[in-house]
């Protein structure tokens, strides 16, 4: 092996070597950023883990949404007509935020079952709902899931 | 030989990709097959929309071959629907009944009476919540059931003069001829 | 009748796609002139359709005619004028059919402008834009057919979605599919160019423009899609690492990199099979693209209605299109022989290190778009992946990016000596360092390394640019010589590059900061009530309902002082609801400034007049956009730089030995 050769593979190992190790960081920092989605009853039956970000979806009971004295903070329940959940979250939620609208929400379980939301998604649709909000009614209720077949979006 | 394997990379990767495009296709939920099919028909009792005191409900279909259409006077596919609706009432094969979903009482009569009415009766489902149980995802849907009430097929999305005439009628004529 | 003579001209103009696909590419293959010729009438025959097409649609729209299902869904007798244009965009149907005019726009364009071509390598390129165009219109003429009727016609439509009721979002998708379908361009050359097995520097040559073109469109088409989220949207953010924004980004990433390498294989004749590939891979992208848009595999807030009927034909259709390119590069590439030779360390392989950061960049974004797909797909659970990841991984690997691109433009072709390169650059390394220390530490605000490094990447940019330009003018004695140069050859590359990447540095600063120092509360308030935000006092005033042409509104008012108690401005934001759709909407109240935002926007009424609200203020948030004007503004002036139009033809200056003036010249 030549010299010049040597230096040749030792740049291309260097240059190898540092995208390995960014790509390990990457793959590391994917895990970790993973927020799986659970539905109201898989949180009940005990399933989703506490702590950590995760996602809950399902549709806002009607008369559940109460306003907290400060304005801001808002408690709700969410259900995919089996189990239901209860939903904290502070700030301005979405303008399509409705009783008996689909949503998504963001945050961490807590130890009480409480579910501190620091993100909540309503889709633009009046008849859209999140693919997994259709999903988890499914599973749980035997209601069907049909197409989005309204297009007056 | 490693000289070309090297350039069939990207084509393997590309394939790979399709792979899971494909499975991502056919996950969408939204083909997945009615699981109503082949149970009993959910059980509602809701205001009927020409008469509030009135009810329409799971037993007023029973006993004969039925067809329940979800509908709104909000959306348009519903409109492009309606003529084949008419079509399939004048047939006289089968009872259609409608169920108004989160709709406005009044606006709803008058779309009926100016585009002709299809249904035996209609239910009024303002807030939609016969609809969850019916797993209505948008409007217009159209579910069969047979004479014992069993949900036989959902049709999702406007109801085409060529899917009357594959599905819905035979299907009917089928169901019609069974005890 | 002005809608079947729509669909008539559509259906003309799938026959002459068919016509346009075949008939020229069989005589380039058996060398009869006579088919060969055929290409350039075929392709303005097929432009003149579409565009006919198009003019009906447009036309039904403005017209109001209902009994097309299209119009009667998106179209409204109450929209104003220019949004019923846009409507025909607005969805899934007219979109394509934008898309497909847009394509016949650009074969044309080839048509006209590269009349020094070889004819036989103008006719397959475009032959090869005829096939994509044939998937496109059949597309269209077979699942989403924009002129089909509805019976009977409704008295009024379902309007336009209200978000899309606005300027910055009807030229957002015209722009953006300009990029798209522009990079069709450089893949039918490479297409062309590999049935041909002629994989030349003239090659890189031609299909160089057209790519920066295409580039420049995609550039702008994607800032103004973050512009129009960050006003529109109501909470301030202007990316999202959605899906849909994320198709938009990868085919951008592989054409920043094909750009830059297509540069090397014009100026050098190097790496032919890797510019190809990424001329390949530009467009697949911009294809997986529209698949993951309209196919409904993957969820995203600006999906267009999803169904898998059509997601298939598309999907089969990227088997072919992209299946078949990349089967016909593992077939022709290997013969491709190797160009110029260059040593270890030159411009080539800052270039190459600069195009493999873009491409690792591109497969971990698209890994984690396709994350949450493949984990359904495996049965691993649903998941999606958070916003943070995708923001580490491009600060773990653009840094490294613009450390390249700091020496690119100064390091020489074929050999550099590095302790050379180093001494070039020694007072930019040092004044970067120095500069980010001092912005690291909390002296002119709040400690932050992020800031320091963002102050020190832009930093080594800038004088890597300054140094550049003092060697450039390093014989130009005098203004006049200096100004001379301005309209050499090669200049517009030159001064392209130069604006560019003074565009980059601009952007980094803006996304630092704002991601930095933004300021945000969300609040109840009670007219009257005041808030300090940021040295800044605001001020409730109420709010009163007003009416707009086809909403109306609860207009607030919100003044801002700043800390000499001086009024800054005078925010008016509003809660709409559109009364076709009964849609509600935010409208931000935003006051724009170079060295910051004030961005107010409503939040729910409280009763008793008191209104939740949500206020921001955002530091250097225009230097994001004006970072992607200056990259856009480079990319064009490289695109029209002398040489291209003066001598398509001529040999490249790629022979070895070429003289070191060209060492300073071109995008590096």
């Amino acid at each position: 092996m030549t010299p010049k050769r040597k230096k040749r593979m030792m740049l291309i190992g260097l240059m190898l070597a540092g995208v390995a190790v960014a790509a390990g960081f990457a793959l590391k920092a994917f895990n970790e950023n993973l927020m799986f989605f659970y539905t109201p009853s898989d949180v009940m039956a005990g399933e989703a883990p506490t702590g950590r970000m995760i996602r809950v979806g399902g549709l806002v009971t009607t008369g559940s949404v109460e306003r907290q004295s400060d304005g801001l903070t808002v408690q709700f329940d969410v259900t995919d007509n089996d189990k239901t959940v209860t939903i904290q979250y502070t700030g301005i939620l979405p303008d399509l935020f409705r009783e008996g609208q689909g949503i998504v929400a963001h945050g961490k379980l807590q130890e009480d079952q409480l579910f501190v939301a620091d993100e909540v998604l309503a889709k633009h649709d009046e008849n859209y709902m999140p693919p997994e909000v259709a999903d988890a009614l499914k599973a749980t209720h035997d209601a069907a899931v049909g197409g989005s077949t309204d297009k007056v979006n | 030989m490693n000289r070309y394997l090297r350039y069939l990379v990207p084509l393997a990767i590309f394939a790979i990709l399709v792979a899971f495009l494909y499975r991502g296709l056919s996950l969408d939920p939204k083909r997945v097959p009615s699981p109503l099919v082949g149970k009993p028909m959910p059980a509602f009792s809701l205001p009927r929309l020409q008469d509030p005191e009135a009810t329409l409900g799971d037993t007023d279909l029973k006993g004969k071959v039925s067809v329940l259409n979800i509908w709104a006077t909000w959306c348009v596919s519903c409109r492009a629907e309606h003529e084949v609706l008419l079509q399939l009432a004048q047939t006289g094969a089968v009872d259609i009944y409608g169920l108004n979903y989160k709709d406005e009482r009044d606006k709803a009569k008058q779309w009926l009476v100016q585009l002709g009415d299809p249904y035996v009766a209609n239910a009024f489902d303002a807030d939609g919540r016969a609809g969850i149980d019916w797993g209505v995802y948008g409007a217009p849907e159209t579910f069969i059931m047979d004479k014992q009430g069993i949900v036989r097929h959902k049709h999702i999305g406007p109801l085409s003069v060529d899917a009357l005439n594959t599905t819905i009628l035979p299907l009917i004529a089928e169901l019609q001829a069974t005890p | 009748m002005i809608p079947e003579l729509g669909n008539f001209a559509l259906i003309l103009a799938l026959c002459l796609a068919v016509v346009l696909a075949t008939v020229p590419m069989i005589g380039s293959l058996t060398n009869t002139p006579g088919w060969v010729a055929l290409a350039r009438p075929a392709a303005l025959g097929q432009f003149t359709f579409l565009l006919i097409s198009f003019g009906c649609l447009v036309n039904a729209f403005l017209t109001n005619d209902f009994s097309v299902l299209y119009v009667a869904q998106h179209g409204n007798t109450q929209l104003p004028t220019i949004y019923k244009v846009s409507a025909v965009w607005g969805a899934h149907e007219g979109s394509l059919l934008l898309w497909a005019l847009i394509l016949g726009t650009w074969t044309v364009a080839v048509s006209l402008f590269s009349r020094k071509l070889p004819a036989e390598l103008l006719a397959r390129v475009l032959s090869v834009m005829g096939m994509i165009s044939i998937g496109f219109i059949s597309f269209m003429l077979f699942t989403s057919n924009p002129f089909d009727r509805v019976f009977p016609v409704p008295l009024e439509g379902g309007d336009l979605n209200p978000l899309l009721q606005d300027f910055g979002l009807a030229i957002h998708p015209p722009m953006l599919y300009m990029g798209y379908v522009g990079l069709s361009v450089a893949f039918s050359f490479a297409i062309a160019a590999l049935i041909g097995g002629k994989l030349d520097a003239a090659w890189a040559r031609w299909s160089r423009p057209w790519t920066l073109i295409a580039w420049v469109f995609l550039t702008i088409g994607i800032a103004l899609g973050s512009w129009w989220a960050y006003y529109e949207l109501g909470w301030g953010g202007w990316w999202f690492w959605d899906p849909v924004e994320n198709a938009s980004f990868m085919p951008w990433l592989v054409a920043t990199a094909l750009i830059h390498s297509l540069a090397v294989t014009e100026k050098r004749g190097a790496f032919k099979r890797w510019t190809v590939l990424l001329a390949l891979l530009a467009f697949s992208l911009s294809l997986l693209g529209t698949f993951l848009v309209r196919s409904g595999v993957l969820t995203s807030v600006h999906s267009f209605a999803a169904d898998p009927e059509r997601g298939l034909f598309i999907l089969v259709f990227l088997c072919i299109v992209i299946g078949g390119s990349l089967m016909l590069y593992a077939w022709r590439a290997p013969d491709v022989t190797s160009g110029g030779k260059f040593d270890l360390f030159c411009r080539e392989t800052l270039l190459l290190g600069n195009n493999v950061l873009l491409i690792v960049i591109t497969a971990f974004i698209l890994l984690g778009t396709l994350a949450p797909l493949i984990y359904d797909a495996m049965g691993w659970g649903k998941i999606s992946v958070g916003f943070p990841w995708f923001t580490a991984m491009f600060v773990i690997f653009s840094p490294f990016l613009v450390v390249l691109m700091g020496m690119g433009p100064l390091a020489r072709w074929k050999k550099q000596d590095p302790g050379a390169l180093a001494r070039q650059l020694r007072m930019g390394l040092l004044l970067s360092i120095a500069g980010g220390v001092l912005f690291a530490l909390p002296l002119f605000h709040e400690g932050s390394i992020w800031i320091g490094l963002a102050v020190a990447l832009s930093l080594w940019l800038l004088s890597s640019l300054v140094l550049s330009l003092r060697q450039r003018f390093k014989y130009r004695k005098g203004l006049a010589s200096v100004l001379k140069d301005f309209g050499a050859r090669g200049s517009g590359s030159y001064y392209g590059m130069i604006i560019a990447h003074l565009g980059v540095a601009i952007f980094i600063i803006g996304i630092t900061y704002v991601t930095q120092f933004e300021v945000e509360q969300d609040i109840r308030m009670s007219p009257g009530q005041t808030v300090e935000l940021a040295g800044h006092t605001f001020r409730f005033d109420g709010a009163k309902a007003v009416q707009g042409p086809n909403y109306r509104a609860d207009q607030g008012t919100i003044r801002v002082f700043n800390s000499d108690g001086k009024e800054v401005a005078i925010l008016s934001p509003e809660k709409r609801i559109y009364t076709v759709q009964t849609r509600p909407m935010t409208e931000a109240g935003i006051d724009p400034g170079l060295m910051r935002d004030i961005y107010v926007s409503l939040g729910e009424t409280l009763g008793n007049g008191d209104w939740s609200l949500r206020l921001y203020y955002k530091p250097f948030v225009r230097w994001i956009w004006l970072g992607c004007i200056l990259m856009g503004l480079g990319g064009l002036l490289a695109a029209v730089d002398r040489r291209y139009r003066m001598a398509a033809l001529r040999k490249p200056a790629a022979a070895p030995g070429v003289p070191d003036r060209l060492a300073t010249e071109g995008r590096g």
